[in-house]
């Protein structure tokens, strides 16, 4: 981290160690930026974080390998219970979608429904169970929808 | 060292002679005798680096006020110096005292790897098993999530701290964790015993298991053995990424938790985040013999040391917990409640908390309490 750091040059680069973070993090997350660490410590505080911003529901990410070749995902589990019945928040895999459009190239595309996405969860009108309303699957989508629809 | 091999041949002389005054057990092991003489204990104290010597002052002085039983026997420790002779006579002077309260003492991340950590050191030579923190939402302290209650039980000699590195290739280190059937049953019965006397409901053992299949898996079997010993107490398990979610969504729902070194450093981190930070939670090492007590989240503060604004309370807190320790229960009381009294003036609160008070403005307070109270004191 220290050579490529300086490398990198302009950046500012900190090491605490992880539980300073842990404790950093609950205390005020505004401070951190840009986190980088080894696997163990990264399974623990993306979790920490997921809890942080609302849960796995609402939490998008992606695996990058050499070459571009990446793979998006959302975190949570498969939720057998709900499946299949238009009830589950869509939003941590559609903004895993918008992350693998930036990965593409495609940053119009994805700030249109990125910023879609979130004003139809800040107006709360149209919410799943799991973010405190009681509208389906396809109505908070097609709500999304709508406002990627005006937008052009 | 000398002076190890000294005191063993003097005890082992010893014993025939004094053999049933040294409390020998039934298997024949000396349980060392307390420091107490004339009423009065005495303390190893270590003072540590950062805000550790400032802070242990204030206990001192704090103690001196209200005529607490209680002689500390200052060591230092030297972290910048590469022997291990003051570490030594740091470990010497607790097994002469049997009970400690210590600053952090500072690991120099620049020294060669095979300088180990003092603190790891003194934990591992005395064997200092268990690390117990309670993490309790204090009453005068905003913080985003309220009536938090929870005991941590951290296994704290083996497991991820083992210090066993090796590179044989260059640029691929392996780093072992070593997790032992015998010390995961040692701190799975220490936990179960501690929420039984404490009148717990549920310990939570928290793993990662799904990956390291043998060594979380080995520690969690051993969990669920001694959880069946206590058909009164609930046992359940979480995955340590898990856990560090539910804590900061819900960590209401969290009692006795019980987990091996590393994820113990993490989760008594966060929790001790939750509850208002660092510089109000005190921690506990206890081993079979010896115990050693300190602020929770061993922290050296340097960027604050010496500067009157760190937050007593933590170390003070780990002074009434050495209080109760010593069985000085009356003490602990009166010192711990004027501590909670005083953490109700928003006035008072350190830098730390959200407030502008100072270190000494805090012990003051405190003391001025114990003197309302009415005991015997000395003059502010």
């Amino acid at each position: 981290l220290a050579d490529v750091s300086h490398v990198m040059g302009a950046i500012k680069t900190q090491s605490p160690l992880p539980r300073t973070f842990s404790r950093g993090m609950v205390q005020d997350p505004s401070h951190f930026d840009v986190l980088v660490m080894p696997n163990l410590y990264g399974d623990i505080l993306s979790d920490l974080c997921a809890g942080l911003i609302g849960g796995l529901g609402v939490t998008p990410s992606g695996n990058i390998g050499a070459n571009g070749v990446a793979i998006f995902e959302s975190v949570h589990g498969t939720a057998p219970d709900i499946a299949g019945k238009d009830l589950a928040n869509p939003t941590a895999l559609l903004l895993s979608a918008v992350m693998m459009l930036r990965h593409m190239g495609l940053h119009g595309h994805a700030k249109k429904i990125e910023t879609a996405c979130f004003d139809t969860i800040r107006d709360e009108k149209v919410l799943t169970k799991d973010l405190g309303g009681n509208a389906k699957c396809s109505e908070f989508t097609a709500d999304i929808c709508r406002r990627v629809q005006d937008m052009d | 060292m000398h002076t190890t091999v000294m005191m063993a041949a003097l005890t082992k002389a010893l014993k025939p002679i004094l053999g049933r005054h040294l409390g020998n057990t039934a298997k024949g092991q000396i349980i060392p005798p307390p420091a107490k003489y004339g009423g009065r204990h005495t303390v190893a104290l270590i003072p540590g680096d950062g805000i550790g010597p400032e802070l242990l002052n204030h206990v001192r002085e704090l103690f001196r006020f209200s005529c607490v039983p209680v002689d500390f026997e200052v060591v230092h420790v030297n972290s910048s110096s590469t022997s291990e002779d003051d570490i030594n006579n740091a470990i010497m002077a607790i097994r002469r005292n049997g009970v400690a309260l210590k600053g952090n003492i500072e690991t120099n991340h620049t020294m060669p790897p095979n300088h180990k950590s003092r603190n790891n050191l003194l934990r591992t030579s005395l064997d200092l098993f268990a690390n117990m923190m309670h993490c309790q939402s204090l009453p005068g302290v905003q913080t985003r999530h309220k009536n938090i209650d929870i005991i941590i039980i951290r296994e704290n000699t083996e497991g991820e701290y083992s210090s066993l590195e090796h590179e044989s290739v260059p640029g691929v280190v392996e780093s072992l964790k070593i997790i032992t059937r015998n010390n995961s049953l040692r701190i799975a019965d220490y936990a179960f015993k501690l929420a039984r006397e404490k009148g717990r409901r549920r310990v939570t053992a928290v793993h990662k298991a799904n990956i390291m299949k043998l060594a979380d898996g080995l520690f969690l079997q051993c969990c669920k053995e001694v959880a069946s010993g206590y058909p009164d107490i609930e046992f359940d398990s979480m995955i340590v990424d898990n856990t560090t979610m539910q804590l900061v969504s819900k960590p209401q729902q969290f009692d006795v938790m019980l987990m091996p070194n590393l994820y113990g450093n993490v989760v008594s981190n966060v929790c001790a985040g939750l509850v208002g930070g660092p510089g109000l939670v005190p921690g506990a090492n206890y081993g079979r013999d010896y115990a050693v007590f300190e602020t929770a989240t061993r922290n050296t503060g340097k960027s604050i040391a010496n500067r009157n604004i760190a937050n007593p309370t933590a170390m003070l807190l780990a002074s009434c917990l050495m209080l109760d320790h010593l069985k000085l229960h009356d003490y602990a009381n009166m010192i711990r409640g004027a501590i909670l009294t005083t953490m109700n003036e928003t006035r008072l609160h350190t830098a730390d908390i959200g407030g502008q008070g100072t270190t000494s403005e805090v012990v003051q307070s405190i003391m001025r309490i114990i003197q309302s109270g009415g005991p015997l004191t000395t003059e502010i």
